[in-house]
């Protein structure tokens, strides 16, 4: 079935980005989790969103953190230790959270699937965007300029003076 | 046996839970931001099953989602800047060693 093969791809990749001790390898292995992710969103009639993830995820900030581990080379080197000594303790964590999300979530009565809307909910998105969710959408357009300042003013090589 | 709401929030809930593991165990302050990055998705996932099951047609879940790609997309840019600029000035971006601050 198509969803148990997408989620399996999904989880597959997130493990492989925990345990992959090159880290230009857990970063092919983020795209594989990423690019399931936009597959997740397709099962879930969000196809917008599938498109946006892969040109978004998949295409810009992965290969951004690709090109990030590339140009820190050095640390990738195999005798550098690549986990933290507080490997039982960050385990211990991550599983609890886990396991009492999960609880939650299974206590809850979540109601069936709707049914697969039959138009794509591209026109309604948009409506929304630039109506209900104007302010966030403009506040966020700020937001993303001031990232790309601060990162070319953060990266930029310092000037010999 | 049919795909309810509950798989796809199962599969968030293990993508969320890796995703910690790797910002909490990984040296590499790259790898750190792959497991945000990891635990931003799984959220994405959660909210937009949730905007399936409750409106299909409101589509807060989705619009949700949007945002927190684009604050993700930022965030991971102005991180990696910031891995870069702590790199030329140290040549280490392990982040054990960054250990200035501690009192």
């Amino acid at each position: 079935m198509a969803f148990y093969a997408v989620a399996g791809v999904a989880v597959l990749g997130a493990l492989g980005v925990l345990f992959f001790r090159n880290l230009f390898h857990a970063g092919l292995s983020l795209i594989l989790a990423l690019s399931a992710v936009a597959a997740l969103f397709i099962l879930l009639g969000a196809e917008f969103l599938a498109g946006v993830q892969v040109l978004i995820y998949v295409g810009a900030v992965a290969v951004l953190i690709l090109f990030a581990v590339m140009l820190t080379q050095r640390i990738t080197a195999r005798h550098v230790p690549q986990y933290t000594r507080a490997l039982v303790p960050a385990a211990v964590v991550a599983l609890g959270l886990a396991a009492v999300t999960a609880l939650v979530m299974w206590k809850v009565e979540l109601p069936p699937m709707a049914p697969m809307p039959a138009s794509s909910a591209l026109e309604e998105l948009a409506g929304r965007l630039l109506s209900t969710y104007l302010l966030p959408f403009e506040v966020i357009s700020l937001l993303l300029l001031g990232a790309l300042v601060g990162a070319i003013v953060l990266a930029r090589k310092e000037e010999r003076r | 046996m049919t795909i309810t709401p509950l798989h796809f929030v199962g599969v968030s809930v293990l993508l969320f839970g890796i995703g910690l593991l790797v910002v909490l165990s990984r040296r590499n302050a790259i790898g750190v931001l792959m497991g945000i990055e990891l635990m931003l998705n799984a959220v994405n996932v959660a909210l937009v099953t949730f905007d399936r099951v409750y409106g299909p047609e409101r589509l807060d879940g989705q619009l949700f989602a949007l945002f927190v790609i684009t604050v993700a997309a930022a965030e991971a840019v102005v991180g990696l800047a910031l891995i870069l600029a702590i790199y030329r000035a140290r040549g280490t971006v392990a982040v054990d060693d960054l250990r200035e601050l501690r009192g």
